[in-house]
């Protein structure tokens, strides 16, 4: 699975991506943040305050039940400022 | 047409394109978004725009397609910076080209509107206290849902 970090999460995770093998039992973006925040104090750091998190699987914006895959490309960044 | 690049544009030139050869639109309506020096108070003296380059593309065209079937336009623009920008600086330029005004208005703002709050772009600014993240707006959130709750009547 192929995750993608933007912004300040990008700077707290120390990584703009990475791939990964969680266990079988992740199976939803929600059981993904939990999984991924394990990895170091960085990404514990970026998935502190999950109101602040936004989410996509695949280019599509997803929410924590969204499912994820392991062929996935999940992608986690701050609400969007462009414009 | 949906472009996402790092280069500046030519305004005029880019609003003369919309409507080149034909003779059927009657008005073209635009927002240009431009860097400012000052944000909540802080002074800016420059911001880098990141984004997620497909997802970005994806999110542009699923706007225009959704402006496309709620008003009748017969060319739509939106062309999105990244990278280093300073004040002054061109961001964004919205254009829809429609038979009447109000549809071309309406789309214009609906484009705007939802870009801001689900293309996935990030404003990095330097200020006078640091590089820091720009928040999102609630009214950037309350004028995307307006076009959901009230979308002008029946379109």
């Amino acid at each position: 699975m192929k995750i993608l970090y933007f912004a300040w999460l990008k700077t707290k995770v120390g990584l703009a991506e990475e791939t990964v093998e969680p266990p079988a039992d992740v199976t939803t973006v929600g059981g993904l943040i939990d999984w991924l925040a394990r990895r170091s104090d960085g990404h514990a750091a970026a998935f502190a305050d999950l109101g602040a998190v936004r989410c996509a699987v695949n280019q599509d914006f997803a929410r924590t039940d969204a499912a994820v895959a392991p062929d996935d490309e999940v992608a986690f960044f701050p609400p969007v400022t462009g414009g | 047409m949906i472009r996402v690049q790092r280069e500046d544009f030519d305004v005029g030139a880019e609003l003369a394109a919309l409507s080149e050869g034909r003779a059927d639109i009657g008005g073209v309506a635009s927002f240009l978004g431009l860097v400012r020096d000052m944000n909540d108070g802080v002074g800016v003296s420059a911001m880098t725009l990141e984004h997620y380059p497909g997802m970005t593309e994806k999110m542009l065209a699923e706007i225009e397609a959704e402006a496309r079937q709620r008003w009748p336009l017969d060319a739509v623009l939106i062309v999105h910076r990244h990278g280093e920008l300073r004040p002054g600086d061109r961001i964004v330029l919205c254009a829809t080209a429609s038979a009447h005004r109000q549809a071309a208005f309406e789309a214009c703002m609906f484009l705007v509107d939802w870009l801001k709050t689900k293309a996935p772009f990030w404003k990095l600014e330097d200020t006078d206290k640091g590089a820091a993240w720009v928040r999102a707006r609630a009214s950037d959130d309350a004028a995307a849902e307006k076009w959901t709750q009230d979308p002008s009547g029946e379109r």
